[in-house]
C-alpha cells in the first residue's frame, strides 16, 4: 500500500492544474481513489459523509457478481465439451469457459471505461465508478459466442445514450447494461438469439437451444428442478445459476447495498402473473407455456439475475418505498407476460425491466401526489374538528 | 414627395438570401423547430425514398408559399386555415400523382407519407407563419429554404442509416443502389445494425445531428 501511496504522490503534481499531464487528472483521480478511500470532507451544513461511497458500494456489487461469473465460466466450458461428446475435469472446463468468457470482460470494462474517460476529460468533471458494475453486468447477460466487435459498439452506444447524455452516472433512466443487451439484440439478432449462439464452438449436432426456447416452441423446459437450481444448461454466461445468483443476493442484500423490497416484488410479481396464467390455460389452448408451474419461471431463464442486480439499481428503480413494490412487482408481472405470451422473444426480463426502468419516475410522481392528497385530507380533517 | 419613390429592394438582396440559407442552420424546421419529424422517422429507411420525399417537401413548400402569398390579402382570416388546407392538399395530390406517373416504384415505397405531407407540420407553419405577411418573392424563397433544410437532414439521416444498415449499400436515386461497405468488410464478419431499419434509429441519428448542430453553435445552446 505505502509503495502505491509513493507513486501516486510522485505522479500528483505532474496532473493537478497547472502541470504538464493535466489532460490526464481523472485518470489519476480514478486511480487515486480507487487504492485509498478519499479523505473528502463536507464544508458545510451537517451532512455526514459515510465511509462507504459510491466506490466501495460498487465494489460489493462486483464481489456479488463473483458466483455467478464462476460458474458461467465453468459451465460454458462444460457445455462446449458435453456438445462434442466428451467428459473433461471441472478444472479442464472451468481454464476454457474462462478464455472464453474474459475477452467479454476486457472488452466490456475497456471500451466503457475508455468513453466515460473521454466524456469526463471533455466536460471537466471526474470519472465516476459507474461503469464498475455495468462493466461486469454486461458480459454475464451475453451469450458466450457475442463477437467482441459487437460488444464493443453496443457499449459505446449505452455508455453514450443510456447515460452520459443524461449527465453521467446517477442521472440515467434506464439501465446501462440492459440498454447494451438490448441494442444487441436488436440491432444483431442473429447473434443474440437462436439455438446455436449460446453455446461456445458448438457441435452442429447438438441442439443449442435454451429451455426458454425450448418452452417457447412447446417442447417442455426438459430440465429437472435440480438442474435449474444449479443451471447447467445454456443461457446467458451469468444468468443460468440460480443458486450462483443467489449467495449474490444474499452478500447484497447482507451488506445492504440493494434492497430487499425491489427484489421480492420483482419475484412475487413474476410468480404471481405466472399462477395467474396457470389458471388461464384453457383461453390458450395451443400455448402449453401457459402450464409452465410458475415457480419454476423463477429459477430459470435470466428470471433471477434480472430480480437481483438489474431490478435493484439504485439509480433506475423507483425512489419512494411504495414505488418500490409497485416498481419490482410491474417488472416481474410483464417479464412473464412478456416470456409466455409473446413466441418471438422468448425471454421477457430484459423488456420489462427497461420498460419499468422508463416507468419508474411516473410511479415516483403518483406515490408523491397521492401521499400529498392523503395529508391533505387528513390536514383538513383535523381542522374541521377545531 | 421623396418617401414615395422607394427603393426597390433587389430580388437576391442580403435579406433574401437569408430567407434560403437560415433554415439549413439556426432555424432548421427539423432540428431546431421539431417539426416535420414524423416523415423524418417513416422514410428515411432509404436513401431514393428520403429524396423524393423531399424534393416533394421543397416543392409543396415553395409553390404553396407563393400562392398563399398571393392570396393573402384576400383570405378572410377566420378562414385562412381551411384556404391553406386547400392549397397544401392540392398540391400534394399534384405531387402524388406526378410521382406515381414518374417514379412509380418510389411512390409505392413512399405509399401513405405523400398523401400525409398534408398533414407535415412545416408546410402550415410555413403557410401561417411568413407567407400570410409576406410578399410572394420572399415567401417563394422562404419555402425553398425551409423545403431544403427538411430535404438536408432527411437526407443525411437516410444516408446514415442505409449505409449502417443489414446491406450496407446506398440506393441513390437515378443511379441505382450503391455498395458502400466494401464485401471484404462482411466477409470478415461485419454486420450491418439491424437497428437501422428500425424507427428508432432515425430518432438517434436526428438526436445525434443536433447534438453536433448545438455544440458547434452557441445561439442554439438553452440553459
Amino acid at each position: 500500500m505505502k509503495a502505491i501511496r509513493n507513486i501516486l504522490d510522485s505522479v500528483k503534481p505532474h496532473v493537478q492544474k497547472g502541470g504538464k499531464y493535466h489532460a490526464f487528472h481523472s485518470l489519476f483521480d480514478a486511480a487515486e481513489t480507487f487504492f485509498f478511500v478519499p479523505n473528502h470532507v463536507t464544508t458545510k451544513g451537517s451532512h455526514i459523509r459515510d465511509a462507504v461511497d459510491m466506490k466501495r458500494t460498487m465494489f460489493i456489487v462486483v464481489v456479488s457478481l463473483i458466483p455467478a461469473l464462476l460458474f458461467g465460466m465453468w459451465n460454458v466450458g462444460n457445455l462446449h465439451f458435453k456438445s462434442l461428446g466428451e467428459s473433461v475435469g471441472l478444472f479442464d472446463a472451468f481454464s476454457y469457459g474462462f478464455i472464453k468468457v474474459l475477452p467479454l470482460i476486457i472488452v466490456s470494462y475497456v471500451v466503457g471505461l475508455g468513453t466515460e474517460i473521454i466524456f469526463a476529460q471533455k466536460r471537466g468533471h471526474e470519472v465516476n465508478e459507474g461503469f464498475f458494475v455495468s462493466g461486469m453486468l454486461i458480459p454475464l447477460i451475453l451469450p458466450v459466442s457475442t463477437p467482441l466487435w459487437m460488444v464493443a459498439v453496443a457499449v459505446i452506444f449505452a455508455v453514450i445514450f443510456g447515460k452520459e447524455v443524461f449527465g453521467g452516472t446517477g442521472m440515467n433512466v434506464v439501465n446501462p447494461a440492459l440498454l447494451t443487451r438490448a441494442f444487441l439484440f436488436f440491432a444483431y439478432p442473429q447473434s443474440m438469439s437462436g439455438d446455436a449462439v449460446w453455446i461456445s464452438e458448438k457441435a452442429d449436432a447438438y441442439s443449442g437451444a435454451t429451455p426458454l426456447a425450448e418452452l417457447a416452441s412447446n417442447n417442455g423446459s426438459g430440465l429437472s428442478i435440480t438442474e435449474m437450481i444449479i443451471g447447467n444448461y445454456p443461457g446467458s454466461i451469468g444468468e443460468s445459476s440460480f443458486i450462483a445468483i443467489m449467495i449474490g443476493a444474499a452478500i447484497l442484500l447482507y451488506t445492504g447495498v440493494a434492497s430487499w423490497k425491489l427484489m421480492l416484488s420483482f419475484f412475487a410479481g413474476g410468480l404471481a402473473m405466472g399462477l395467474l396464467l396457470n389458471g388461464m390455460q384453457d383461453l390458450f389452448p395451443h400455448n402449453n407455456y401457459l402450464d409452465f408451474p410458475a415457480y419454476q419461471h423463477l429459477l430459470i431463464g435470466g428470471f433471477a439475475f434480472g430480480g437481483v442486480f438489474m431490478i435493484t439499481d439504485p439509480v433506475t428503480a423507483a425512489q419512494t418505498e411504495t414505488g418500490k413494490w409497485i416498481y419490482g412487482f410491474l417488472g416481474g408481472v410483464i417479464a412473464i407476460i412478456v416470456r409466455v405470451l409473446n413466441p418471438a422473444f422468448p425471454e421477457g426480463v430484459m423488456l420489462s425491466i427497461l420498460l419499468v426502468n422508463v416507468l419508474s419516475p411516473l410511479i415516483d410522481y403518483f406515490v408523491v401526489e397521492n401521499n400529498i392528497k392523503r395529508r391533505m385530507k387528513r390536514a383538513k380533517l383535523s381542522q374541521a374538528k377545531i | 414627395m421623396s418617401q414615395e419613390i422607394k427603393e426597390r429592394e433587389p430580388m437576391f438582396s442580403p435579406k433574401n438570401m437569408r430567407l434560403i440559407t437560415n433554415p439549413f442552420n439556426k432555424e432548421n424546421p427539423i432540428t431546431v423547430q421539431v417539426l416535420g419529424i414524423c416523415s423524418a422517422l417513416a422514410v428515411t429507411v432509404k436513401f431514393e425514398p428520403a429524396f423524393m420525399m423531399a424534393l416533394s417537401v421543397i416543392a409543396v413548400a415553395a409553390i404553396g408559399n407563393t400562392i398563399i402569398s398571393v392570396l393573402r390579402n384576400t383570405i378572410p382570416s377566420r378562414i385562412r386555415i381551411i384556404v391553406q388546407l386547400v392549397v397544401v392538399a392540392l398540391l400534394v395530390i399534384l405531387v402524388d400523382q406526378i410521382l406515381k406517373a414518374f417514379s412509380y416504384d418510389v411512390s409505392k415505397q413512399l405509399s401513405v407519407f405523400v398523401g400525409l405531407i398534408i398533414t407535415n407540420c412545416i408546410l402550415m407553419g410555413r403557410y401561417e407563419a411568413f407567407a400570410m405577411q409576406n410578399k410572394p418573392w420572399p415567401s417563394f424563397l422562404d419555402g425553398l429554404g425551409n423545403g431544403f433544410g427538411y430535404g438536408l437532414i432527411l437526407l443525411l439521416v437516410a444516408a446514415f442509416r442505409e449505409i449502417f444498415s443489414p446491406s450496407g449499400s446506398l440506393t441513390l436515386p437515378f443511379f441505382g443502389t450503391v455498395k458502400i461497405v466494401p464485401q471484404a468488410f462482411f466477409d470478415m464478419g461485419y454486420v450491418g445494425n439491424g437497428m437501422a431499419i428500425l424507427p428508432p434509429m432515425a430518432l438517434i441519428s436526428v438526436a445525434i445531428i443536433i447534438w453536433i448542430q448545438r455544440s458547434r453553435n452557441e445561439d442554439l445552446q438553452e440553459n
